[in-house]
């Protein structure tokens, strides 16, 4: 408590900085994840290579990738640039597996309806398959926020401040109350964005509600 | 790409390999952390995972459990244990030990669980008792998907382990850690090949196995049933 108290400042700082980090990463994680899964769902060759390829990035473990990612690109291994593009790999190797399933989920009934009656690909695209593949990719963007947000932490010992900060900074100094408060606080923000998953998630497909009721 | 040049030369001397704490020695340190903390960890948590799967208890404990247990970061784990315990090989390998059970306890009870209670009912009524049936019914119809748990937690076990290094030196994280510290870039970057190298070797090994052990026509949907359980640490 103590800590805590002389420590408030700190703590908020941290947490915007693991935000600046984390968030980005997750948002680019979709945008990339979502047309390769679509793809992949298109093209039923592509689809095992593509997802032994992501397969293989997640088997790689996090701290040799935040030293080799500068090296390869010429960045500064303390930049935040390195740690959004190491964040991202592994968000998306999750992402991309999640798209191609919630691509796959999506009756077929639906789609071809919606190019009997016209509709080109691209207004297919965003009009029924995006919007029906939504419940299954949330499920796998749940996953990607909760282990993002934990993965930032790593970062801290190659020098990039996030909340992981305060379990170096604490180990180093001996400050048990400093360490705690970067976990509880890692975990809460963890929860908190899950949440608003889960709210946009029904913000998006109100028709799952209208059948839940009736 | 310079550095990369520097150190792949690094990996071609002798001599790093060889001498004492040599990356020899560092490698066999790191795969035996990692292989001695699955084992334990397999040994208490896959009988747990089997009986919860075979009673059908506690599924949503465990499921919760499992899903909170990647909301925790590892280093923060891994410097709490360290701050307790002091430095030495106590603390990783008792953080290992938490991260590994998790993806071992979903897989054993996810498996046994999607065993077909037809199967189950049918070895019943033949008179199987309920060790036999477990035996000989559910633990080979569950195998695939406990030896997908064991991927999993071996996966995160394995790079986690370079992460304890941080508190105790132990393994092939020393070089990065050391390498950060003396800024001494090939050697770092050397050591960060290795992991990456011992990481899909161990993952390329459980593919093979699980490909030559599955003799059941290939399905899209059974390589989906244990979704990416482990953080990436």
């Amino acid at each position: 408590m103590k800590w805590l108290n002389q420590n408030v400042g700190s703590l908020l700082e941290l947490t915007v900085a693991h935000l600046a980090l984390a968030v980005p990463a997750i948002l680019l994680s979709l945008v990339i994840a979502v047309p390769i899964g679509w793809t992949a769902q298109r093209l039923r060759w592509a689809r095992d290579p593509a997802l032994a390829l992501v397969g293989v990035l997640y088997a790689i473990p996090s701290l040799p990738l935040f030293v080799l990612v500068p090296v390869v690109l010429g960045i500064g291994i303390r930049s935040s640039a390195n740690a959004i593009i190491v964040l991202t790999v592994y968000a998306t190797a999750i992402m991309v597996r999640s798209a191609a399933d919630a691509f796959s989920s999506v009756p077929l009934e639906a789609r071809m309806s919606a190019t009997a009656i016209g509709y080109s690909t691209w207004h297919r695209f965003w009009s029924v398959d995006l919007p029906l593949a939504i419940p299954v990719m949330l499920a796998g963007l749940r996953v990607v926020v909760v282990s993002t947000v934990s993965l930032v932490t790593v970062g801290s010992v190659i020098g990039i401040p996030s909340l992981g900060t305060l379990f170096t900074d604490g180990f180093q100094r001996g400050i048990v109350a400093e360490v705690a408060a970067g976990l509880i606080v890692t975990v809460l923000i963890a929860l908190v964005l899950d949440g608003i998953c889960i709210l946009a998630g029904r913000a998006l497909t109100p028709w799952a509600r209208a059948a839940e009721a009736r | 790409m310079e550095l990369l040049l520097q150190a792949f030369s690094w990996l071609l001397t002798p001599e790093s390999w060889t001498q004492q704490g040599g990356a020899l020695q560092r490698l066999f340190e790191h795969l035996g952390v990692t292989i001695g903390v699955v084992a334990l960890s397999a040994g208490i948590a896959l009988p747990l995972g089997v009986m919860i799967g075979h009673t059908r208890r506690w599924t949503t404990a465990v499921a919760l459990l499992a899903g909170a247990a990647r909301a925790i970061p590892t280093l923060g784990l891994l410097t709490l244990l360290g701050l307790a315990l002091g430095i030495g090989l106590g603390a990783p390998v008792l953080a290992l030990l938490v991260l590994a059970a998790p993806p071992l306890l979903a897989g054993a009870y996810a498996g046994v669980q999607a065993v077909d209670p037809e199967a189950v009912d049918g070895a019943r009524s033949v008179g199987m008792s309920e060790a036999e049936i477990i035996r000989s019914v559910e633990l080979p119809l569950a195998l695939p998907v406990i030896v997908g748990g064991i991927r999993s937690a071996t996966l995160q076990v394995v790079a986690t382990a370079t992460l304890a290094a941080y508190t105790s030196d132990t393994g092939l994280g020393r070089y990065i850690f050391s390498g950060l510290k003396s800024r001494d870039y090939p050697e770092l970057i050397a050591g960060s090949l290795l992991v990456i190298a011992l990481a899909l070797l161990l993952d390329g090994s459980f593919a093979l196995l699980m490909k030559s052990r599955s003799r059941a026509p290939r399905s899209d949907r059974q390589t989906t049933t244990i979704p990416l359980e482990r953080n990436p640490s």
